[in-house]
């Protein structure tokens, strides 16, 4: 390993940061801006994780909020519940990425549990299993009085700044474009493309299965535990199965098996969904009529609805930009 | 070792219905075996159950005098068994390349971790990799089109990809279904010719499916024919050919 | 406290059964046509309940109460959840058909999600539970330890009708015979000379009709509207389906009474099993027999 590159991809992630913090700084992107930001990264998460399993491995999982809410509730329950941690206090934050990270592991082994009985199935099959999973961890979440039942956990610390999720956000994205583009997921890939022929190249192919999901499991707890040390709370109704299709939402758009897709779908479709409402509320104001806020969702399923008719492969198909490519990879 | 491949009593029923009965099988090192018989007679059938995509209802199968009854395709695979199919299972929306080095995965040494956080290790290994896939492809003649996406490639160029992914598993023993398929006249030539390239040069024992007689009778060194499932002649190539219950299972009673 | 399995409790779960079978039926028919998995199954039975409560106090203005009014409202709610379901199927549903299977479930998503919201967001109607109107007055027979009312004999009595006629259908009309050959084969039924879409077009508008006249019973029975209402139970017929058999229609009426039968023992003996019964029952389909039990198995060629 002659030279020491730095890759492009942190150089431009690190650049990215830095502007954004500036922006913010001198108060061109007021706080509204970063939350959409913030929320938007963590979706990132999610639907990276998500592709991978359903895009990348070719399963159908249709519960994949259920991942997530095991991660925001773990890591709820460590800082909140146990350990009752405040975020002004810096020496708390390190503790704070432990629960993270443990909200993951945890998630990756509900998700071994489930993985094991769920992939021997295929198709839609597959995808009612693990919708039916989600549903059961809903259900259960719902009804441990310990971590607030139907009330949700409330009072989580607000851990997640700007910083700390761009900074998962980024080694996620790194961490699965390095797999994704390694001979490991390139059996994954085998795996989607065709079952059978990848067994008979010698792929162990309910390995790489349940290791796709596995992993995706990990990375949702991750992205959960994130979001609920951002909005400070976690209920058991955001992690529903409805979660889980809006999230296969994000991941059809940006295309499946393109992790640049998913960056690019996160980012566009949240800051729609903000921009929806804010095109409402000015409706509102100029007509005097009361336009509710299921109009911008109604909005929303018409223009998904529309991409799926006119652009079925979603925004990036199956292709990565150049940037998010591995050197060797490019052509 | 006696012989490379050995099936002992080997039967199948699906239901009710007995696709392969008593099939026994010795297949030795080196040589070009040809498998024939009319449509539905459990060519294809057989393969599927030494390639472990079903678990015979009867019988055994041997490799190098191990037993590999019953195992999952994917470790038979790993055993040195490899095969291509008579609709071609191609990974389409992937590189040729790719299609390549998802052959050679099961080599792979580095682990996760590796892959992960691209250590040294593991970097030295991709490359290995990607050379030896890209070696096989040149043998193949098929390095052109090493980065184009597999789906794109004429028909008579993927049959030769989804054979260079099959050797790609490194197999002593190689399974051809209907590897003539769809040809015309120049590829089948050029069809015979890789075959006992493959023999010669990869030293890959041959055991093939065919319709095409031109290729059965030039090629094979061996021949077994099945019928509704049951071996009604095995041999050389000229005293197969002029068995009479196999021109009747070919041609029907009363004429040939 | 005495058993659960009590006569009440066993009419309660008929209940729940019928208006299950009516909404699985659309999920299994279309299916076992298409097979796809019509997430917005739950909301036409959503838009049958609304046009119902709309038909009912537009009837009412002008007609009057009483039998008469209400047969006309289930007429109308059928209408209603068939002209969506076709709707669906003509904008949505027909132009991905030969298209990956993904594509058309997320539009699915999009299309529940579309009728969830606007009936949510539309002023007259708006997201919260409407309270639904007696269509008849609601009469109580003492049978024993249990209150029967006249709405359990309605709604067993409804289903029972329109499933006989499906099955009627199915198996002695053109129609029904159509639907069979394409549901095994749409290859080899284009080449009988059947006019596959028109066949799947039926199917839709049959399937929404059976979920608006669920939605119908529902509003009556449990008397409480709202947008989202199509959800849970929507969820929980199609898990009826697959307990079935998916695809197979005498499946899916089985499937349905025993999922209603399941869910009010669950609930009678504890509110978190009540809730969680139909996903276990999922689970359990899914790792004992996926096929359901009366569905076939469908084999791979290789």
């Amino acid at each position: 390993m002659g030279n020491m590159k730095l890759p492009r991809l942190t150089i431009i992630a690190v650049l990215l940061y830095a502007l954004i913090q500036l922006l913010s700084l001198v108060g061109v992107l007021n706080g509204y801006f970063l939350i959409i930001i913030n929320q938007s990264l963590i979706f990132v998460i999610l639907t990276v994780s998500l592709n991978l399993i359903n895009g990348i491995t070719g399963q159908f999982s249709l519960g994949h909020m259920g991942f997530a809410a095991v991660g925001a509730y773990v890591s709820g329950t460590i800082t909140t519940l146990i350990l009752k941690l405040s975020p002004d206090k810096l020496g708390n934050y390190p503790i704070f990425v432990i629960a993270i990270i443990l909200g993951g592991v945890f998630a990756a082994v509900v998700g071994l549990v489930i993985g094991f009985p769920s992939l021997r199935l295929k198709g839609d099959y597959l995808a009612i299993m693990t919708l039916g999973f989600g549903e059961i961890i809903r259900i259960i979440l719902n009804n441990i009085d310990y971590v607030g039942g139907p009330r949700g956990l409330l009072g989580i610390p607000k851990f997640s700044n700007f910083t700390i999720i761009y900074v998962f956000t980024f080694l996620t994205v790194v961490l699965l474009r390095n797999l994704i583009q390694s001979s490991h997921g390139r059996a994954m890939l085998a795996v989607r493309e065709n079952e059978v022929a990848a067994e008979l190249v010698g792929v162990d192919t309910t390995r790489y299965k349940v290791l796709g999901f596995v992993i995706g499991a990990f990375f949702s707890g991750i992205g959960g535990g994130l979001l609920a040390h951002l909005l400070q709370i976690a209920h058991p109704t955001q992690y529903g199965f409805y979660a889980s299709a809006l999230l296969l939402v994000y991941v059809y758009a940006g295309g499946m098996g393109s992790i640049t897709g998913s960056i690019i779908a996160a980012f566009a479709l949240t800051f729609l969904t903000q921009f929806l409402q804010l095109g409402l509320d000015s409706l509102t104001n100029i007509t005097g009529i009361s336009f509710g806020s299921e109009w911008k969702m109604v909005i929303y399923a018409v223009i998904l609805i529309l991409i799926m008719l006119y652009r079925t492969e979603g925004l990036m198909g199956m292709k990565e930009a150049k940037i998010v490519m591995l050197e060797e990879e490019k052509k | 070792m006696s012989a490379l491949l050995s099936i002992k009593g080997m039967s199948h029923y699906f239901g009710g219905l007995k696709a392969v009965s008593n099939f026994n099988f010795d297949i030795p090192e080196g040589v070009i075996y040809g498998l024939i018989g009319p449509n539905g007679s459990g060519k294809t059938t057989t393969f599927n159950l030494i390639t472990g995509i079903y678990t015979p209802t009867e019988g055994k199968i041997l490799f190098e005098d191990r037993e590999v009854t019953g195992l999952r395709s994917y470790k038979i695979v790993q055993q040195g068994i490899a095969r291509t199919f008579q609709n071609l299972r191609i990974f389409g929306d992937l590189s040729v390349l790719d299609n390549i080095r998802i052959a050679r995965h099961f080599n792979f040494k580095a682990g996760l971790f590796g892959s992960f956080f691209r250590t040294p290790g593991t970097l030295k290994e991709e490359k290995k990799m990607r050379e030896e896939a890209m070696e096989l492809l040149a043998m193949m003649h098929l390095q052109n089109r090493a980065h184009e996406v597999a789906k794109n490639l004429p028909y008579g160029e993927l049959r030769r990809v989804e054979i260079a992914r099959a050797l790609a598993t490194g197999p002593k023993l190689i399974l051809l279904d209907e590897p003539a398929a769809g040809m015309n006249p120049k590829e089948v030539a050029d069809l015979m010719e890789l075959i006992r390239r493959i023999r010669d040069e990869f030293k890959v024992t041959v055991f093939l499916i065919e319709h095409h007689m031109k290729v059965v009778m030039g090629i094979c060194e061996y021949i077994k024919v099945l019928d509704f499932g049951e071996t009604i002649a095995e041999g050389l190539p000229e005293k197969v050919g002029k068995d009479p219950k196999v021109l009747e299972a070919y041609l029907g009673k009363g004429g040939a | 406290m005495g058993s659960i399995f009590n006569l009440q409790q066993i009419v309660n779960g008929l209940q729940l059964g019928s208006i299950y079978a009516l909404i699985a039926l659309g999920y299994t028919m279309v299916y076992g046509i298409v097979r796809l998995i019509n997430f917005a199954h739950g909301d036409f039975y959503m838009v049958g309940a609304y046009a119902a409560y709309g038909a009912f106090y537009l009837f009412n203005a002008f007609v009057g109460g009483g039998a008469p009014t209400a047969f006309i409202v289930l007429i109308l709610a059928m209408a209603a959840g068939g002209a969506i379901a076709t709707l669906a199927n003509q904008i949505a549903y027909k132009p991905l058909r030969y298209k990956p299977k993904m594509s058309s479930l997320v539009t699915a998503l999009g299309v529940s999600m579309f009728l969830e919201y606007f009936f949510s967001a539309f002023p007259l109607i708006g997201a919260n539970p409407r309270g639904f109107p007696d269509l008849l007055p609601k009469v109580i027979y003492q049978v024993g330890p249990a209150a029967i009312s006249n709405y359990f004999i309605i709604d067993v009595a409804v289903a029972a009708v329109l499933m006989g006629g499906l099955t009627i259908l199915i198996q002695r009309s053109r129609l029904g015979r159509a639907m069979r050959a394409v549901s095994q084969d749409k290859d080899a039924s284009k080449l009988m000379g059947i006019n596959v879409e028109n066949i799947i077009t039926w199917t839709f508008l049959i399937g929404g009709m059976f979920a608006g006249a669920a939605g119908l019973l529902a509003g009556m029975t449990y008397p409480r509207i709202d947008p989202y209402m199509g959800i849970l139970p929507g969820l929980k017929a199609f898990i009826a389906a697959v307990l079935g058999g998916i695809g197979n229609v005498p499946g899916a009426m089985l499937g349905a009474y025993i999922m209603g039968l399941a869910e009010t023992f669950a609930n009678a003996w504890n509110s978190l099993l009540g809730a969680g019964i139909a996903f276990i029952i999922l689970i359990i389909v899914l790792l004992v027999r996926p096929t359901g039990i009366l569905g076939e198995k469908l084999a791979d060629k290789i």
